[in-house]
């Protein structure tokens, strides 16, 4: 089968893949995290981190700067709806095109640097994105209240098919309003193309030629390569990703606010693309929807959901549980978050995929021979 | 008599500090042959290479490839032009399997040094793998192509080294030691794989201290001593060189 | 002139409080090659040794109070008030610069804590890895702390005979308005008084020359037979009592709340790599650099020829820096730069 030129084995994967999320609204439900909000900002993450991991995974340059390209994403998304039109696909194409000239500037300048250095650079100008967006760019972004679209705005595309749209403002999908269920199946099919562009991006020899550098850059300067072009690319590619996250971000809700853009942001989506497991396909993926879904249910318990929650118990015991578990829920969830990380780092170096693999090798070898089940690494 | 000249290092310095690595290094290569570069430790084999391949650039002094100015250069260019280093200390791919340390290389020779298509299947890459799998059935890796590079041994390393120079198919190959630290039957392999490909006349310069492996591939020999080249000629010529054994025996100790 | 003479001043504190961060996070990358993103964190502990110190100097027993007649009130006054009289009120009134006495054991031990249980099996795992577990353990700390004192910024003064600001531009014969308050001075001298000790203390002790000698060549080093990681342990310790004590007197300067270490964090990391990873000098020169500008950023005749300045200045500078010095202003080749 050549499915969109895939392996067998990858057109398997890209099928379970798409499968998997259209039916999340159904085998969410038993984790209790069926509601399209929450779907929603799993396939819009699921979209960042995977476009993070095409840089930090392949080529190994860890950016602290790419919430900037969400948040400028955002924004040029709900300029685009002020603008022309409340249709998400300008929206989402503008608020790409923007993020990846972003990224071409900042990718330029930063690239010119490895290791840490490029780190901060990324992150220096991540800030500035951020710094500015809250005070002298407030006529563009609105600074701390947040941009959004009014009804009074020209939208001219919009005026001149005569569109006309009932209520507040509301990205709308020739006709479908892009909340609820609709906007999830809006978000997942962009995902699910998103997944497939990074699949054939691993498998070409773009992807190879980054990873190679990854390894040994150097070698690669003298095996005939110029890398610096291919890191921009790799960078440019990454940056586009986090802008159409953005975009989706403000399409679902269309609002932008600077704080998106803030560096705990970038550090987010690092944490989702190592916690999932770097440089592999669906790590990131699987990394985004933890984290979210961790924010989500975590911080919506409190006290008395916690009583509900151990009421089997015999009330000494509900007691002593609920105290024990109440500081790592509702505000406390952070507490968890920053638990989780450590406990993932400590004992799954390589995030859950590859915890994963390494728990299914030793079952495959420990049913084949005891012998080496200590020499994988 | 003589051939053409592909390389052509004219007056050559290179000094690190007040330390003077190379002085004055005049030194042409033929089309085709086997040249070797012997002297003692120190004696700026090295500093000759990485000057060749722009990992450093000389003090004063030009090298040309092809009649073209190379020296300033970057390394990614030169080796473009098709001057390619095997190094000493395998520097290969760790994380990449065998074969994909070897169509790194192919595809660095077909690409150019940027091709900007990302979504180009690896699986239509038949060429590059037939090319890969050729060079390594040559060096005896084809068994074992699949696996991680990092955990080959050294010598294994070595032949994957020399792999990843020879699918370039470069005009000029440079091999730094190539069989510093094999056995003896390694080298004889090597020997032999070297032999074979200079019949398909591919031009090559080897920094060797094995004599066994000099006199029994080298069409010419260059000796360097402190920085200086102090004899050069046939492998016959040299091996009654005065000034040789002095530099050999005296530089020594 | 007048003005740029304060903003000077101005810019000292900040940057001797960057500097004193930026000095641990460097030592501790130097010695230990870890990346520790709950620097920060010590910076916060520090500070909150200083409000433990200072809540319970003022544990209090409800007494009658004899002023109000004509009902039953109630207030508290602190044990050691009715202990010591004015002895004991003097002794709260300083309790910022007598915490130091606490925090530095508790710092010490906190230190050799996150070293031993969990920092020791970072030394070998990539950088990536050593900021995700710092960076778990920052928020874990982070949490712990809210939970305990709320998530609220809590006033910790300065003693009262250095409340005030001192007239210096009469000092030196410049305007009568210039003012500085004498706990920014104070900070500043202190701030001046530990680098100085530190810097001291590794030039001219048998320790701090191993730890020296480590910082450039570990290997050779472990090669004649010194235990380098346990002298790296203690190095730990001492970098984290350095950001205790810049949080314990930071605090009457900013009272402090639970996430003082993170917004400090972020910009100490953009100090130590402007100044050198590795780099000692390189991050105390960069701290107060940096101090110093983003103080001149913020004057109004700065921001109103370029607007937003004082927002980005430090960043700013930090890439044109790192794109000019490629290792920052005192960094050495090759470190972490894969």
């Amino acid at each position: 089968m050549n499915f969109f030129k895939l392996s067998p084995r990858d057109a398997l994967l890209m099928v379970v893949f798409a499968a998997v999320v259209l039916l999340a609204p159904i085998w969410m439900k038993p984790f209790g995290a069926a509601y399209p909000d929450l779907l929603q900002k799993f396939a819009i993450f699921g979209l960042f981190a995977i476009g993070f991991n095409i840089l930090f995974g392949l080529t190994g340059y860890l950016s602290f700067g790419h919430a900037a390209f969400l948040g400028i994403g955002s924004y040029t998304t709900v300029w685009t709806f002020k603008l022309l039109s409340m249709n998400p696909i300008p929206a989402v194409i503008f608020g790409t095109l923007v993020a990846g000239l972003f990224a071409v500037l900042i990718g330029f300048v930063s690239l010119r640097r490895t290791g840490i250095y490029f780190s901060i650079l990324t992150l220096a100008f991540a800030q500035m994105c951020y710094n500015l967006a809250y005070s002298v760019l407030t006529p563009i972004t609105n600074g701390e209240t947040g941009l959004r679209v009014l009804r009074d705005d020209p939208m001219l595309l919009d005026k001149a098919l005569g569109v006309v749209q009932e209520g507040s403002p509301i990205g709308s999908f020739f006709g479908i309003n892009m909340r609820g269920y609709p906007a999830f199946y809006f978000c997942a099919v962009i995902l699910i193309i998103g997944f497939f562009i990074s699949l054939r991006i691993f498998r070409s020899p773009f992807g190879l030629k980054l990873r190679a550098i990854k390894s040994n850059q150097n070698r690669m300067r003298y095996t005939g390569f110029n890398t610096r072009p291919y890191l921009l690319w790799a960078f440019v590619i990454s940056g586009m990703y986090a802008g159409m996250a953005g975009s989706m971000l403000a399409v679902t809700d269309p609002l932008a606010g600077a704080e998106r853009m803030q560096w705990t942001a970038s550090g987010e989506v690092v944490l989702m693309t190592i916690l999932g497991g770097v440089g592999t396909l669906i790590g990131p993926m699987l990394g985004a929807v933890l984290i979210k879904y961790f924010e989500n249910i975590f911080s919506a318990f409190n006290e008395s959901a916690l009583h509900d929650m151990f009421s089997f118990l015999p009330s000494w015991l509900e007691t002593v549980m609920v105290t024990v578990v109440h500081p790592f829920v509702g505000e406390g969830w952070h507490l968890t978050l920053g638990s989780l990380f450590m406990v993932i780092v400590i004992f799954l170096p390589g995030g859950l995929v590859e915890g994963a693999t390494r728990l299914f090798k030793r079952r495959k070898s420990d049913g084949v021979t005891n012998k080496n089940s200590g020499s994988e690494n | 008599m003589v051939g053409n000249i592909v390389l052509n290092i004219q007056n050559v310095d290179k000094t690190f500090g007040g330390l003077q690595a190379l002085s004055n290094v005049n030194m042409q290569i033929e089309e085709g042959k086997i040249h070797a570069i012997i002297g003692p430790n120190g004696a700026g084999k090295s500093t000759l290479l990485n000057v060749c391949i722009g990992r450093l650039e000389p003090t004063s002094g030009t090298v040309r490839f092809d009649g073209e100015i190379i020296t300033g250069k970057a390394p990614y260019e030169i080796n473009q032009a098709g001057v390619v280093r095997v190094f000493q200390t395998p520097e290969i791919f760790p994380e990449l399997t065998i074969l994909e340390n070897v169509m790194i290389p192919a595809l660095a020779k077909r690409d150019g040094a940027f091709s900007f298509n990302p979504f180009k299947s690896m699986s239509d890459e038949t060429d590059i793998f037939k090319e890969a799998e050729l060079v390594l059935e040559d060096m005896g890796l084809i068994d074992q192509m699949y696996d991680h590079s990092g955990s080959m041994s050294r010598g294994d390393k070595r032949r994957l080294e020399l792999a990843m120079g020879l699918v370039q198919r470069p005009r000029l190959l440079l091999l730094d030691e190539p069989t510093a630290g094999m056995s003896r039957a390694d080298t004889n392999a090597t020997i032999e794989t070297l032999i074979r490909i200079k019949e398909r006349g591919m031009t090559k310069v080897i920094i060797e201290h094995d004599m066994h492996v000099v006199f029994s591939l080298a069409d010419k020999i260059s000796v360097l001593a402190q920085g200086a080249i102090i004899a050069e000629g046939a492998p016959d010529e040299i091996r009654g060189n005065p000034k040789v054994q002095e530099a050999y025996l005296g530089g020594a100790h | 002139m007048d003005a740029i003479f304060l903003q000077t001043l101005n810019g000292l504190d900040k940057g001797g409080a960057y500097a004193l961060i930026a000095l641990g996070l460097t030592l501790v990358f130097g010695t230990l090659g870890v990346v520790n993103f709950a620097h920060g964190a010590l910076f916060m502990l520090g500070a909150f040794c200083a409000v433990t110190f200072q809540k319970i100097l003022t544990l209090s027993k409800k007494v009658k109070d004899e002023s109000i007649t004509f009902f039953d009130a109630y207030k508290e006054i602190p044990y050691l008030e009715i202990w010591f009289g004015d002895t004991g009120a003097a002794i709260i009134d300083w309790a910022v610069p007598l915490s130091i006495l606490m925090a530095i054991p508790v710092m010490l031990l906190i230190g050799l804590i996150m070293e031993r249980g969990l920092i020791q099996y970072f030394y070998k795992r990539t950088h990536a890895e050593q900021i995700l577990v710092t960076f778990g353990l920052a928020i874990v700390i982070q949490e712990i702390i809210k939970s305990f004192f709320g998530a609220n910024p809590i006033p910790t003064p300065a003693p009262d005979v250095i409340a005030g600001s001192a007239n210096i531009g009469s000092w030196i014969g410049l305007s009568d308005s210039l003012v500085y308050p004498y706990w920014r001075m104070i900070y500043l001298l202190f701030a001046l008084a530990v680098i100085g000790a530190v810097f001291a203390f590794l030039q001219f002790t048998t320790f701090g020359m191993v730890v020296r000698a480590g910082m450039a060549d570990r290997e050779t080093v472990a090669l004649l037979g010194i235990n380098v990681e346990r002298r790296f342990t203690i190095v730990f310790g001492i970098a984290a009592i350095v950001a205790g004590l810049a949080g314990v007197m930071y605090t009457p300067i900013l009272p402090p709340d639970y996430h003082i270490g993170m917004d400090f964090l972020v910009l100490s990391f953009v100090v130590v790599v402007v100044g050198g990873m590795g780099s000692l000098p390189g991050a105390v020169a960069a701290g107060f650099l940096l101090g110093i500008l983003q103080s001149f950023a913020s004057m109004n005749e700065v921001k109103s020829i370029f607007p937003g300045i004082d927002q980005i200045i430090i960043y700013l500078v930090a890439v044109v820096i790192l794109l000019v010095r490629p290792r920052g202003l005192l960094g050495r080749k090759g470190v972490m730069e894969d």
